[in-house]
């Protein structure tokens, strides 16, 4: 089963590889991500009865964490598939891209999936490094895949402050390695994320403590939070929109998923206050910088980049608080939180397709002249700024009322100011984007092909900003992994 | 291989990785600078080796043999190549100048010795003792990154931060698992490829590989 998870993009890779680019190897991408998510359904259910998973001789193992994260990629996964076929069709049209270029595009796309999933099935925290590293490296050539000057100057900041970023990780992971090492009855399986929970106790704390510092500032860079924010908004500005959408929606959050992991192990060692103090100084900075860089966004695709940064210390300080109530939160958040980014990014890729500007001044009145473009962004931005119905005011409420309860009460206050004036922005932004005169043109349509995808994200971000069920077991499950 | 053969030849490799890394600082010539990574490089796979055969693993020794390969010939290399292309290939003007660079060198040494005292005190061994030169080499390739602005420069400040990484691995744990390490070796090696791609790519479109050149990102 966790073979077969990661062979089914692998073996499109393959495909979209060997075969000369058509429409019908996006839309096979398409299939493959969508057997991907059926894949992590089955994975959860089958976690959720029965103890975890494993493969490939042990290098392999999920939990039901592992299985929600799995769900996660393979949602977003397929609506930033479905809109990359489109995205292809018109660089090509446009002649800004060769039947290679679009080849290789598939190809890298279903290979970033591959490495993802590698990332959150790994047993072994050595491989889930390795499994990160290499998201750097197959997005690095998709972040530039526009092949402009700005696209450039984006790609190389973003491999070479996550390139440092990730070995700062990798010592970390050495350093873990090392404590391990030296407890007793330590086992072959040093890096064994199960073995490393079981003894965590054991682990030197003067060293985990440097090993932790050290992981957080890594997977950090990777997760997008102060203070190795800066690559951000370049790379997800200058991405096609299908890669915003997943590097934004899931990519970061994989990365957060790492620092969950060694949460557990942390705690175990040092007791929770280390961890919990480490987490809530990057959250705060994260959402301080969030908040101040966004007021004075011009572009709108940054101003969905720095809207991450936020989400991300959000998510921080969610962890921070590290109850089953805090993580379920969180985990509800990654998703609600992908889903809305990843609708937005990949509504903003259409705008700036059919506007061919990304500059807020140049694109008003969008509601009036696109409604059904404007409708989704409209959407988007309710959901990402967190009202109800959709899924990121529930997880948003109940990450404030966990803080509340471990005694975090000051910084969930702090981060409300930050979120404050973050809304105050994102509206007055929105709202030059959206609202204005109506013009003598007749309303432009969106395609369908578009447009379906789109609402089907956001309707189900509100689905399960509703209702507890399907997801309500998987998401306790999910939180009882890593939270005591 | 006797003890004290051991400890001296560990010691002067880790030193060497060390006296790399800061003279990578004090050239200015971009090739001088690749040579000097490929010892670096060998100096590593000494670390690696002696450690493998102190230990009778024969797994490490063969990683050295790959660390060689790898980081001694393949990478740079891949990095002369980029060097070659590149009509003004020296580091004319780094953001901080070379004898400050030196000193700022001087003391992360400093810095990385009081940083790694948990750690040495862990693992009191011949090479657990060396564990703060890996530390210093990796903070030496950070500061080459933040202050030089040639698009090699910054290469080899990237591949610092991963020798002395390594370096540090080698000597905490003798090295991490196989997989991990064939993983992680391989990862590095992508990564320099792809950035020779897009260090190719800025000369075309910039036409140098000054990296100050492309500054349109920003808030």
């Amino acid at each position: 089963m966790l073979v077969a998870i990661l062979a089914i993009p692998l073996a499109c890779a393959l495909l979209s590889g060997l075969v000369p680019w058509r429409p019908w190897i996006g839309w096979a991408g398409t299939v493959s991500l969508a057997g991907v998510l059926g894949c992590g359904i089955a994975l959860a259910s089958g976690v959720l009865h029965a103890r975890a998973a494993s493969g490939l001789d042990g290098v392999l193992r999920a939990d039901a964490l592992s299985a929600f994260m799995v769900i996660v990629i393979g949602v977003i996964g397929v609506l930033a598939a479905c809109q990359g076929v489109r995205y292809l069709d018109a660089e090509i049209t446009a002649g800004r891209c060769t039947r290679r270029h679009a080849s290789l595009y598939a190809v890298l796309v279903q290979g970033f999936v591959t490495t993802m999933l590698l990332a959150v099935l790994a047993a072994n925290l050595g491989v889930l490094w390795v499994a990160v590293e290499a998201t750097t490296v197959v997005t690095t050539f998709l972040v530039g895949h526009r092949g402009a000057r700005t696209s450039l100057e984006a790609s190389w900041k973003y491999i070479v402050i996550c390139s440092v970023g990730i070995a700062l990780a990798f010592l970390g992971t050495v350093l873990v390695y090392l404590t391990a090492l030296h407890a007793p009855g330590h086992g072959f399986h040093a890096l064994d994320w199960t073995s490393l929970v079981a003894q965590s106790r054991h682990l030197d704390p003067g060293v985990m403590r440097l090993a932790f510092a050290l992981l957080v500032l890594g997977y950090g860079t990777k997760v997008g939070l102060a203070p190795m924010h800066s690559w951000l908004p370049d790379a997800h500005s200058q991405a096609p929109a299908p890669v915003s959408a997943l590097m934004s929606g899931v990519l970061l959050t994989v990365a957060f998923y790492a620092i969950l992991r060694f949460k557990v192990i942390a705690d175990g060692a040092l007791g929770p206050l280390f961890p919990r103090t480490l987490l809530v100084i990057v959250s705060l900075l994260s959402l301080g910088i969030a908040a101040s860089l966004l007021l004075s966004q011009r572009d709108y695709k940054r101003m969905l980049a720095y809207h991450s940064v936020e989400h991300m210390g959000l998510i921080a300080l969610g962890a921070a608080a590290g109850s089953t109530l805090a993580i379920a939160a969180v985990l509800l958040h990654i998703l609600g939180h992908g889903i809305a980014k990843g609708v937005l990014f990949l509504a903003s890729g259409e705008i700036l397709l059919v506007e061919g500007t990304s500059e807020i001044e140049h694109v008003p009145a969008l509601l009036s002249r696109r409604p059904i473009l404007g409708g989704i962004f409209a959407f988007g931005l309710v959901a990402l700024l967190g009202f109800p119905p959709f899924s990121l005011f529930v997880s948003e409420l109940n990450m404030l009322r966990a803080e509340f309860q471990v005694g975090l009460g000051w910084a969930a206050a702090a981060s409300l100011v930050c979120m404050a004036v973050i809304f105050a922005a994102v509206m007055s932004h929105g709202r030059h984007l959206l609202l204005g005169p109506k013009g003598t043109a007749a309303p432009d349509i969106t395609p369908a092909l578009v447009a379906v995808p789109l609402v089907g994200g956001l309707l189900l971000c509100a689905f399960i900003g509703v209702s507890a069920w399907p997801l309500g077991p998987l998401l306790h499950a999910a939180a009882k992994v890593v939270s005591p | 291989m006797t003890s004290s053969v051991y400890a001296s030849t560990l010691g002067l490799s880790a030193a060497l990785v060390l006296l790399c890394a800061v003279v990578t600082l004090w050239r200015r010539s971009l090739g001088a600078i690749v040579k000097v990574l490929a010892v670096q490089g060998a100096a590593l796979a000494c670390v690696a080796l002696a450690i493998g055969f102190h230990e009778h693993d024969v797994g490490l020794e063969v990683i050295a043999v790959l660390v060689l390969g790898a980081k001694g010939v393949v990478v740079p290399t891949l990095i002369t190549r980029v060097v070659r292309h590149d009509p003004t290939s020296r580091e004319s003007q780094p953001l901080v100048n070379v004898p400050a660079s030196l000193v700022a060198a001087g003391a992360l040494v400093f810095l990385s010795f009081a940083a790694t005292r948990s750690v040495t005190a862990l693992e009191p061994t011949t090479a657990g003792r060396l564990i703060p030169f890996g530390v210093a080499a990796m903070l030496v390739g950070f500061f080459a990154l933040a202050t030089r602005r040639k698009a090699v420069s910054q290469i080899v400040g990237l591949l610092l931060v991963d020798n002395g990484v390594a370096l540090v691995a080698f000597l905490a744990t003798a090295g991490v698992p196989v997989i991990v390490e064939l993983g992680a070796s391989l990862d590095v090696l992508l990564a320099v490829v792809v950035l020779r791609v897009l260090a190719t790519q800025m000369r075309a479109h910039v036409g140098s590989l000054d990296l100050d050149q492309l500054a349109e990102l920003h808030d």
